[in-house]
């Protein structure tokens, strides 16, 4: 409804004219006063900062804390994200897991973090760089003592952060696709461990190139004139969106709050930098906005066998919302996010539970909802993006059971 | 009642063809109308004839959905062996016989027949011949293909009438009738129809020979020397004895190209379906099928009069009057094996139930017979044996219709005996077939249960409440397991009439310190809220996800949907079937009567009594239903927990890993 109308092409002559102010007409014309202006308050953060950051500084000094997460969210907005990865696992004590770990020789641990400095790489990606290069310095003498090496790698790895469903889940895919070649049955050792140290290259040259392929796949579904709402910040769907305002789509995208690391900010910012018109949301304003929304796009923290996926909270109750309105909700995930796991409803998986800062300070008779992910299930999704193509839900238990039967 | 029987029948009479019948309304009318006509008119005059019951509309619904509930209702289908046999033409599938030739069947003319002929055989002629063959007919000769459902009839032949006679005729069949029969048929082909072409004429050869092995095979048992006749003529006399109205237009085959070629399709089929369609998913509302198979039934079971008219197609017997007749034929019953004769009655008695004991008893009987096998002089091990078993399995489904497990297991050891290495001495093959059954029923059955029930106990969390309904033995295992593992869960045991089978569960249960509560299925919605998870057992798990179990299932599971309980099924994967149901109509079992008619241990209840015999009463106890895959969370196979869309990947899975290995 937005394409037709003449605001729309009034906002593209407006964006070209004067990049600066691209998202403040339509956010004008389309929504309420005090919501654009706090959009314009995050999306021009050098301006209009003073007002909200001494919210938040009174926030610090009830608490004493200042949190990382808001700190990154506050660098990231003002322009440079500084480090994509302390906001990429932001549940992640890192200093604490890294202290936990033990020092050995050569540690897997140490050249996941070496991988994991990387910007714009993913943590599964780093842990699947980290196990290729355990595979190159083995070593081991038999196929038998490298296979035994890998798989205490990978549980390391898996132990470094339980709660990560695509470390687990990228750690077995890259444990199940190189070992399972018959290469290790016909040929002497050594020229099976450069099959190996193939297999794992080219495992990770896919998850690197995961997200460009996804981005890629997608594109048809974004046409002119659509309103996209965003939940969260992913690395991939903001690859998507890119890709799309670079191949000249014009969209605009409502970007939720993201409560309560604020991701939604990040990514809105991220958008505006590509001259996307954006508008921010409060996560609650989900079904009032939904009207206007052509589809929903999310990323995923993992994708579970049932065809469902587990992400930040709030995807749940913005998917079911999509679906009462018959919109359509994409996924956009990495196949090594794929996890052998079934939840049957939101309790049924392993807690990520992360501190949620009030901004008053809670009687400590309340409790609070902690959880940092829920789980939706596959028939509220519509497709799923994916380095292997664009899946129905269920395709990802079929494609699973390849994997692993 | 009567009433609207009739007026049923009145108003949509199509509605007859698609295999429910009333029993007022002149059976079959496509057969009545096409009977009379051919038995008094001559062949060609014959063809309009059945142009009439095959006019556009009419034949394709009724032949299709025969076709289709037929290869719906075996429990053994070979529709997948077929499919992969067949190889390149995958899509043909095996309904197309009937289907191409239904289409071909109001055409009156030669040359348009053999257009048609020509665009259904067009190019691979190898492959429409591998199609016939695959569709049953030569199934004998074929070894990876649908042999047994063929062997079953021919040696249920056997069984009844010459015995020995008829297992030498029946090993000996496949090999002589190839070669005699092809150099039959192309003579006969070459005077027949000089001017059709010769895609043509390999299609209608590959009929001929279809058609003169199925003859064959029906008068094998009776006259052995007849099959050097001529294909057509040689044939004809011996046509009227077994079905009357549709062998007189067979009779005509000779005569006119198109009159064959018609007659050929529409026998083909025919003859199909009498030579596959083993006695339990036999349509039991065809009169002249139900006949024949009373004929050559090992025993007589009474059968119920009063039937409910969407079930008349499943057989139903007035239970507890066999076993007299059975045991008084115990010594009678020379070539079945004494454990395939135990198997068989505990079937019968009930002694045996449930989907994976009534497998393995089975199984084990095999193995027994197998253990005490020794091939006839002159006879091949593999065909032989196959045949055997053949026979067993009709015994078994006269006892008690197979289940898919069972039908599963079936093909899994013919499968087994077709793969035998040619150079294996007898006792080598042996062993290895009783190896193989023995790694069947500790892979596929038990061991696959330990895996299911650890991937389920996984799901029971502390402070859970686990529905179940009736009594699985693997949700037994689950929640038996869980209670070792020390997890606090409490046990919700759902049960119904007639066959109470929950106490027994419950009695165990309790007697290893659960806290159950006992309830009956009219209170399922009262407890479902306080409910945490339903575990129920499956008899098996169609392709489209759809979960074939004990009756009360589906009402179970969807009152669990209604509450959102998550519904878990656990179900073994040996037990998958690749077919695709939507209902429970087209393919059950129906129980005794009586069961559900009479209320066990008060007599005082009992209104029923009198009404038993009258004829507007219909009883109907249905032993299985089918649940939508909707209101399936998750299937917990040995396979992991896979969602119900995700049957048919295992299937395939399984099918090549399994029974191709």
């Amino acid at each position: 409804m937005w394409r037709r109308s003449a605001s729309f092409i009034l906002d593209n002559q407006q964006r070209r004219k004067d990049v600066a102010s691209s998202s403040k007409p339509e956010s004008i014309s389309l929504s309420p006063p005090q919501l654009s202006s706090m959009a314009d308050a995050f999306q021009n953060p050098n301006s209009s900062n003073p007002k909200n950051s001494a919210y938040y500084q009174t926030r610090a000094a009830h608490h004493g804390v200042v949190t990382s997460d808001w700190l990154a969210q506050a660098q990231a907005a003002v322009g440079r994200p500084p480090d994509d990865q302390a906001s990429s696992e932001p549940e992640v004590p890192a200093a604490a897991a890294a202290a936990s770990e033990p020092g050995r020789p050569f540690c897997v641990i140490d050249e996941f973090n070496n991988w994991r400095k990387q910007p714009d790489l993913a943590e599964a990606v780093a842990a699947i760089r980290a196990l290729a290069t355990v595979i190159r310095s083995s070593e081991a003498t038999t196929m038998m003592e490298l296979e035994i090496e890998l798989k205490k790698a990978s549980d390391s790895l898996k132990s470094w952060d339980t709660t990560s469903i695509s470390l687990t889940a990228g750690c077995d895919l890259f444990t199940r696709y190189v070992t399972r070649t018959s290469a290790l049955e016909y040929e002497d050792f050594n020229s099976a461990k450069s099959r190996l140290i193939e297999r794992a290259e080219k495992f990770g040259e896919i998850s690197y190139k995961a997200r460009r392929i996804i981005a890629m796949v997608s594109q048809d579904f974004i046409f002119d004139g659509c309103t996209i709402l965003v939940h969260g910040f992913s690395r991939v769907v903001l690859e998507v969106l890119k890709t799309a305002a670079q191949s000249k789509k014009l969209f605009r995208v409502f970007c939720t709050e993201g409560r309560p690391d604020r991701t939604g900010l990040r990514l809105s910012n991220e958008l505006a930098k590509l001259d996307v018109p954006v508008k921010l949301l409060i996560d609650s304003a989900v079904a009032y906005t939904m009207d206007e929304v052509d589809m929903v796009f999310v990323g995923a923290d993992g994708v579970v066998e049932s065809g469902g996926i587990i992400n930040m909270m709030g995807t749940y109750q913005i998917a079911l919302v999509a679906h009462s309105m018959n919109k359509p909700v994409y996924v956009a995930a990495e196949s090594y996010k794929f996890a052998r796991l079934y939840p049957l409803d939101q309790k049924d998986m392993a807690p990520a539970l992360r501190p949620i800062d009030f901004g008053v300070p809670i009687p400590s008779k309340v409790e609070v909802e902690r959880s940092a992910r829920d789980y939706t299930p596959p028939q509220y999704l519509t497709l799923l993006f994916t380095d292997l193509g664009v899946l129905t839900p269920s395709v990802v238990s079929d494609e699973l059971i390849q994997l692993y039967l | 009642m009567d009433a609207r029987r009739s007026s049923r029948a009145v108003s949509d009479p199509k509605v007859r063809h698609v295999g429910f019948f009333t029993p007022n309304a002149p059976p079959l009318p496509s057969r009545t109308q096409s009977g009379p006509p051919a038995a008094g008119s001559p062949p060609l005059s014959e063809s309009p004839a059945s142009n009439s019951f095959s006019p556009v509309m009419i034949p394709p619904p009724r032949h299709l959905s025969d076709v289709a509930e037929r290869t719906a209702a075996v429990p053994v289908p070979d529709s997948a062996y077929r499919r992969t046999a067949a190889g390149d033409h995958v899509p043909v599938g095996s309904y197309n016989p009937s289907e191409s030739l239904l289409g071909t069947s109001p055409v009156a003319s030669p040359s348009s027949v053999a257009g048609d002929g020509e665009l259904e055989f067009s190019g691979e002629s190898s492959a429409s011949w591998h199609r016939w063959r695959d569709s049953g007919k030569f199934a004998s000769s074929f070894p990876s293909g649908g042999f047994e459902l063929t062997m079953a009839k021919g040696s249920e032949n056997s069984a009844t009438k010459g015995k020995n006679l008829a297992a030498a005729s029946n090993a000996k069949k496949p090999l002589d009738v190839p070669e005699k029969s092809g150099g039959v048929v192309t003579e006969v082909q070459n005077e027949l129809q000089p001017t059709s072409k010769p895609l043509k004429a390999k299609s209608t050869k590959a009929e001929r020979r279809a058609l003169q092995e199925a003859q064959r095979a029906a008068k094998a048992a009776t006259k052995e020397g007849s099959k050097s006749a001529t294909v057509s003529r040689g044939v004809a006399p011996s046509k009227p004895v077994k079905q009357p109205s549709q062998r007189k237009d067979a009779s005509s085959v000779a005569p006119s190209v198109a009159a064959s070629e018609k007659k050929g399709g529409d026998r083909a089929p025919e003859k199909e379906r009498k030579k596959d369609v083993p006695p339990p998913r036999m349509q039991f509302d065809d009169k002249n099928r139900v006949e024949k198979a009373k004929k050559r039934s090992v025993f007589h079971q009474t059968e119920a009069r009063n039937r409910v008219e969407l079930f008349r197609h499943l057989p139903q017997y007035e239970h507890g009057t066999q076993l007299p007749d059975l045991e008084s034929k115990f010594f009678q019953l020379e070539p079945m094996h004494p454990a395939i004769y135990k198997v068989g009655l505990q079937y019968l008695a009930g002694d045996i139930c449930g989907g994976n004991g009534r497998c393995v008893a089975m199984l084990k009987a095999f193995e027994e017979v197998i253990r005490d096998y020794s091939t006839p002089p002159e006879k091949a091990l593999s065909r032989d044996l196959t045949a055997k078993i053949s026979s067993y399995v009709s015994f078994f489904t006269e006892c008690r219709p197979i289940s898919i497990s069972m039908g599963n297991a079936i093909r899994f050891i013919k499968s087994r005996i077709a793969k035998l290495p040619l150079f294996l001495s007898e006792s080598e093959a042996k062993a290895a077939l009783c190896a193989d059954i023995n790694s069947f029923i500790n892979e596929k059955i038990l061991l696959a249960d330990r895996v299911i029930v650890k991937h389920a106990a996984s799901k029971v969390k502390d402070g859970d409440v686990l529905l179940t309904y009736g009594s699985s033995c693997v949700v037994e295992m689950i929640l038996l397991h869980a209670h070792e593992l020390g997890k606090q869960f409490r046990v919700v045991i759902v049960d119904s009439r007639p066959k109470f089978e929950g106490q027994a569960l419950l009695c165990r249960l309790v007697a290893k310190g659960l806290s159950c509560t006992y309830t009956h299925i009219n209170a399922v919605s009262y407890v479902m809220h306080e409910v945490t998870k339903v575990l129920l057992g499956a008899a098996s798990v169609l392709s489209n996800g759809t979960v074939y179990s004990r009756v009360g299932t589906a009402s179970v599971a969807m009152v669990a949907h209604a509450f959102c309980v998550p519904v878990l099924i656990c179900c073994e994967a040996y037990k998958f079937h690749e077919r695709v149901q939507l209902d429970s109509i087209c393919s059950n079992e129906l129980g005794d009567t009586d069961a559900i008619a009479k209320v066990p241990g008060r007599m005082d209840v009992n209104y029923l009594e009198n009404l038993a015999k009258k004829e507007n009463l219909q009883l109907l106890n249905l032993m299985y239903d089918a649940t939508p895959s909707d209101y399936v969370s998750m299937i917990i196979t040995d396979y992991g927990m896979i969602p119900p869309t995700s049957v048919p990947v295992i299937v395939r899975e399984y099918r090549r890993t399994q029974l191709w290995l």
